[in-house]
């Protein structure tokens, strides 16, 4: 029988699908029945979309500009 | 990106690399556009700190022309050049903060075996619409990935950030695959730990068609 703290410790595994079927079917089976459980897959699931997002961390303004500019100095690309 | 700019990156980085390092080294330029971000977000990722960040950014790029030479798969030239970025942000980081860096390793090392128990349970059902909202939100996971120690952060950043492969990130970061699995799944229920207030307290309550029946 799978438990929460089996749960917590094949979170990662679960989300990148390195489960063995059985495991799986048998965590799959316990998150119907497990509102925490099922609510910790959900806004791990989430969080890991939204950090994902491009938009999320940007780079500085003028960054790449700054960076070419440079190169071509140093490298004497210009 | 115009068809023109395309074209330089179609003949491949291995055909890149020979033609740099057969003198054509304006095609530095174009060999390392698309890691720009990822080279930026690596030094971030150690370093917390937008002016440090891009500083051992450029350095990562003059040390990766300079040291072309010393690449030994043109086929891994982004692990590669990661690597340089964590190994050069780490020096600036450890010339920094020389007094504490020391103390700061051992306690990671010890909580890297510690059991983790996540306390906030609240869902997260929608992302936020407003723009002011949104800058909340990238605040908030802003201080939380800062939040994070050295080692899980950068892991997190290499992995879930920037979506490299596990072993991408174990050769960027010279440690196991083992150890990537490890940290990267204590780093992401700390991330989770961290945003869940935030998302239980903001958009999820101006949903009233889940009120009255939302477990939080």
């Amino acid at each position: 029988m799978v438990s929460c703290n089996d749960v917590l410790r094949e979170l990662s595994n679960l989300i990148e699908g390195e489960l063995d079927p059985g495991l799986r079917a048998e965590i799959e089976e316990h998150l119907a029945r497990c509102r925490r459980c099922s609510v910790l897959l959900d806004s791990t699931r989430k969080m890991l979309y939204i950090v994902g997002d491009e938009r999320v961390f940007e780079i500085p303004v003028g960054y790449s500009e700054r960076l070419h500019r440079l190169l071509n100095d140093r490298l004497g690309t210009a | 990106m115009t068809a023109e700019d395309e074209r330089p990156r179609e003949m491949g980085e291995v055909q890149l690399l020979a033609r740099i390092r057969a003198g054509e080294k304006e095609l530095f330029h174009e060999l390392i556009r698309p890691y720009e971000r990822s080279v930026y977000l690596t030094a971030y990722a150690v370093l917390r700190n937008p002016e440090d960040a891009e500083e051992v950014a450029q350095e990562t790029m003059l040390k990766a022309f300079a040291h072309l030479e010393q690449l030994r798969s043109d086929t891994k030239f982004k692990a590669w050049l990661l690597h340089i970025a964590i190994n050069e942000a780490r020096l600036r980081r450890r010339k920094d903060r020389k007094h504490i860096y020391e103390s700061i390793d051992e306690d990671q090392a010890g909580r890297e075996e510690g059991n983790f128990m996540p306390r906030q349970f609240a869902d997260w059902r929608d992302l936020p619409s407003e723009p002011l909202e949104r800058q909340e939100l990238k605040a908030a996971i802003t201080r939380a990935l800062h939040s994070l120690p050295d080692i899980y952060r950068e892991i997190f950043v290499l992995r879930d950030v920037q979506r490299l492969s596990v072993q991408e990130t174990a050769g960027v970061l010279d440690i196991s695959i083992s150890a990537v699995k490890t940290r990267l799944h204590r780093a992401r229920l700390q991330m989770r730990e961290e945003l869940a207030p935030l998302f239980r307290r903001r958009w999820t309550d101006r949903l009233p068609f889940r009120k009255g029946r939302n477990p939080w």
